[in-house]
């Protein structure tokens, strides 16, 4: 076995913009005017915001350093569960970055923005395409904001139908967007539990779907990484007493090409393109929530729509039962752009071969750790796999320490505490850009820090050790919140 | 496929351990019916140079060429973007990283985050910042819907008409559903939100006010934080032009409770309408109410300082149902950007920037009265003003974009059905006086 990636070597300490600030430095060259001044009248004038003075190379270093505190993609597996943190290719930013997309202004116009106008309504067709439905927006922002659209999408189609509804049904290993998604509606939330195999049982829908019901949030593969089977069957009970189906297509990297929700009863899926197609996260957004639509519910997408008319392509408005709008402009075109590139450059067949490869990762990961660590739904799994800490809990060992001790070895930890239906959940999604190699390297640091569980607690106790910093007190964070310098 | 690294032993041997005998035997938990029959109907793969002639062919249909020149604003705006912005903030450690959850490992976007938040309460003169939203609409909905909790008497939030007409389309879509309502305020002839009008309107739980308004005119904020006091209501200030604060007196300053913005001027490209930056300030008191992120300050288990994400419990992977907000993912690689670009200009450059942008478009709209356009309002402006040009402009203007790549100002109709002829015209720091004269010249009568 190869050494772990995770070493200690020389990092720098940086302060706070505003203790290197010396007065009378900038760090921008300013134009020279070349109007006449022209003063406002004076008690419209503030004084100058109180921004940090810097010069060009003290405003680099500083980033520069900060950036070397960050763990990123780029630097290593980071196997966060349900956030699909696979590989960004530079290649994105290169088209992103092209001055006739990049400089494109959004009042324009229409005829003078074809190309953008062009690449959304592509991008759109492949979308409706990879998932069986008819129709695209790409106006919301990010995955929760998608999922709001597509509740408000719903809530629309049931006022259109005369009768508004009071309820929507979400299983317990929903993603909590869900449910903060649908109270913006003004739904209540039903929380259903899933059955003892972690997937949703037919029963357990039909015992709480009534006409007082909106319909039901279904995530597939749902957040155990397990393949709701019996989805068909769900769609069928929830769609016979006039209940709609909305699927939180999160985990979409795990079936393209095997499986379109579209066709099999699934009336509204969001995507995140951040996510399934490779569109880098940035340490938090920005990223872009698309929703896709079949014939039920095309009429209430959201406006502006990007509609082709011969050869050019129009904004439309004009749409009576939409359900409104949710962006400024049209979305997150810089996102379009990169994940657009990605599905160019994977192709159909390379797409297909993601899945399969995402699927074979996480239950290589499985089926390799299930000896040493819990493994409470123990199927075949798609993209992802959920451990606990059970076997740790004689050694008063947490799912916390084994993240942190991890860091030392040099991977990002996976996703903690999380689906709430597995306690102390350790959730790993490796995705299809990992190789064998360094996925081997991860499972054998599972493993060391594991045989370190028995051997020498403190060790993971106090972890992690190599960082910058240690485990930080986030109640005192919290109890006295100190937001601003 | 050059993202995936799988050769063909590897996948054999890892099929083996997974105890199956090929990749398709991997999806037998999916019922047959419930797989599709078709395979994807997507283009074959493209190598990287054929990816990179098909992009090109794609964005030249834009005309948005380099030597364009960009007199429209109205939400988007054309600065000034130093080297070392986008330099910076490609650093694969901010671009690739996920929301900071373990803090060990982020603290470059966590500490970045934290300056941002304090640069912006700077700027804008208010308590707390979240670490942003998607763009100042949804920044502006979520504004609105505090409000309205806040006062569970009323149901309505009072917008005035000169707040990016978007934006009240935003605002309407996220609080219909609930059944709240939007009463939109009307304007004066001096294209200012009328303050009168509110008097009269009953059952609000809010007053929204943009400043610098969609007809770029300057608004007496005090005016309407005075009616919103005496009616015991919230006042939310909002604004689409971040670098305004340069120079004008901020709306902290003037009491608002509630601060929505765009931060797209802050070193952000235009990428036709985003993603851009959505800005959301509350004063102390609102702190537990507002959606959103929040970075803070703490100490490590060594006493060393440290920054988390912080009052997770107002979030929805905590509270879900009983969240304030669905928001999850938020624009934070433009959060960082923002940070950097306001690091790279300080103190000194944000106010020079800020008046050369004033500078220019008052020269501009004396130019434009030279040529025969006609001033429609006598009110203070930042960068933006609004003009009544004559009738055989709109030609004119797309001939000018066509053939010179100027785009001259933005039809007003569209959104104001009573502005017939009327145009928003706009100029940045990136303008010159060359460009402005040359304007001048092509437009006169």
């Amino acid at each position: 076995m190869n050494k772990q990636p995770g070493t200690s070597g020389l990092i720098f300490n940086e302060p706070l913009l505003w203790d290197k600030s010396r007065e009378g430095r900038c760090a921008v060259s300013l134009p020279k005017p070349d109007v006449e001044r022209a003063d406002l009248e004076k008690d419209l004038i503030g004084d100058a915001p109180e921004l940090p003075q810097l010069s060009e190379l003290d405003v680099v270093r500083h980033y520069t350093r900060l950036s070397q505190w960050n763990f990123g993609v780029d630097s290593g597996m980071y196997p966060l569960g349900s956030c699909t943190m696979k590989y960004n290719p530079k290649t994105n930013e290169v088209q992103a970055a092209r001055q006739g997309f990049a400089g494109a202004h959004p009042f324009a116009g229409e005829e003078f923005s074809q190309g953008a106008l062009k690449l959304m309504y592509n991008l759109e067709q492949y979308l409706a395409k990879l998932t069986g439905f008819d129709a695209v927006t790409l106006q919301p922002a990010a995955g929760a904001h998608g999922e709001l659209a597509g509740m408000l999408m719903i809530h629309a189609y049931h006022a259109k139908m005369g009768k508004q509804r009071s309820k929507i049904i979400i299983p317990d290993t929903a993603h909590g967007t869900n449910p903060a998604s649908a109270s913006l509606c003004g739904y209540d939330s039903i929380n259903i539990k899933s059955g003892d195999n972690g997937i949703l049982e037919p029963l357990a829908v039909a015992a709480v779907m009534d006409e007082e019901t909106a319909g039901i949030m279904v995530t597939n593969p749902n957040t155990l990484g397990l393949f709701e089977s019996n989805i068909k069957e769900i769609a069928d009970i929830v769609h016979s007493k006039g209940g709609l189906v909305y699927g939180d297509g999160a985990n979409m990297n795990a079936i393209m090409g095997i499986v379109k929700p579209g066709e099999i009863g699934v009336d509204v899926l969001h995507f995140n393109l951040h996510k399934t197609f490779s569109t880098p996260h940035g340490g938090g957004g920005p990223g872009s929530g698309p929703v896709a639509v079949g014939k039920t519910l095309e009429p209430f997408l959201p406006v502006p729509r990007i509609v082709k008319e011969l050869d050019s392509y129009k904004l439309v408005t004009d749409f009576s039962d939409t359900m409104g709008r949710l962006h400024t402009f049209y979305g997150h075109f810089g996102v379009m752009i990169r994940a657009y590139a990605y599905i160019l450059s994977m192709g159909g067949k390379g797409l297909t071969d993601a899945s399969k490869l995402a699927v074979l990762n996480a239950n290589y990961v499985k089926e390799s750790l299930k000896g040493t660590l819990n493994l409470p739904y123990d199927y075949p799994c798609m993209h992802e796999c959920v451990f606990n800490d059970e076997f740790q809990k004689e050694y008063h060992i947490t799912t916390m320490d084994m993240a942190k001790r991890l860091l030392d070895y040099g991977f990002h930890p996976p996703t903690v505490y999380f689906p709430l239906v597995v306690d102390s959940a350790f959730m790993v999604e490796p995705t299809e850009t990992e190789s064998k190699e360094d996925i081997d390297q991860f499972i054998s640091a599972v493993k060391a820090i594991a045989k370190e569980a028995q051997e020498n607690p403190e060790k993971l106790k106090k972890a992690p050790h190599k960082t910058k910093v240690t485990r930080l007190d986030e109640v005192a964070a919290a109890r006295k919140p100190c937001l601003r310098g | 496929m050059r993202y995936l690294p799988h050769t063909k032993e590897d996948i054999e041997s890892m099929l083996k351990v997974a105890g199956q005998s090929c990749l398709d035997d991997l999806f037998n938990c999916i019922p047959d019916d419930l797989k599709t029959k078709d395979s994807l109907d997507i283009p074959e793969s493209l190598s990287e140079w054929e990816l990179n002639a098909h992009m090109e062919e794609l964005a030249s249909l834009n005309i948005a060429c380099k030597d364009y020149k960009c007199f429209i604003g109205a939400g988007s705006y054309d600065h000034y973007i130093p080297a070392i912005i986008p330099y910076l903030i490609s650093r694969s450690e901010f671009m690739t990283a996920y929301t900071p959850y373990q803090p060990e490992v982020s603290q470059g976007t966590l500490q970045g985050i934290y300056e941002f938040q304090t640069m912006i309460t700077e700027l804008l003169g208010m308590d707390i910042a979240t670490a942003s939203h998607y763009d100042c609409g949804t920044a502006l909905a979520e504004a609105a819907l505090i409000a309205l909790r806040k006062n569970k008497n009323a149901n309505k939030i009072a917008v005035s008409s000169l707040t990016h007409p978007s934006h009240r389309q935003i605002i309407d879509t996220y609080i219909s559903p609930a059944g709240y309502e939007i009463v939109e305020i009307p304007y004066t002839k001096e294209g200012l939100t009328d303050v009168g009008a509110l008097g009269a309107m009953d059952d609000i739980a809010g007053i929204a006010v943009q400043s610098p308004n969609f007809f770029g005119n300057i608004e007496d904020l005090s005016s309407f934080k005075t009616v919103a006091e005496a009616k015991k209501i919230l006042f939310i200030a909002s604004f689409t032009e971040a670098l305004a604060f340069g120079l004008l007196k901020n709306p902290g300053s003037f009491g608002a409770d509630l601060v929505a913005g765009e931060g797209q001027s802050l070193g952000i490209a235009k990428s036709f309408g985003g993603p851009g930056l959505g800005l959301l300030a509350g004063t102390q008191k609102l702190m537990r109410s507002l959606p959103g992120r929040l970075i803070g300050k703490t100490k490590d288990a060594n006493g060393d300082d440290g920054f988390v994400l912080t009052l997770a419990t107002r979030e929805q992977h905590i509270r879900r149902e009983k969240a304030s907000s669905n928001i999850c993912s938020n624009n934070g690689l433009n959060a960082m950007t923002a940070a950097v670009y306001l690091a790279t200009v300080g103190k000194i450059g944000i106010r020079e920037i800020a008046q050369q942008n004033h500078d220019k478009a008052v020269y501009l709209k004396t130019s434009l009265e030279k040529a025969g356009f006609e001033s429609v309002f006598e009110t203070p402006f930042f960068n933006e003003f609004v003009m009544k040009a004559p009738v055989s402009f709109e030609q004119k203007r797309t001939a000018l974009i066509n053939d010179k790549c100027i785009f001259a100002g933005m039809r007003l109709d569209k959104f104001y059905p009573g502005l017939k002829n009327h145009y928003l015209f706009c100029a940045t720091e990136k303008i010159s006086k060359g460009d402005i004269d040359q304007l001048a010249k092509e437009v006169q009568e």
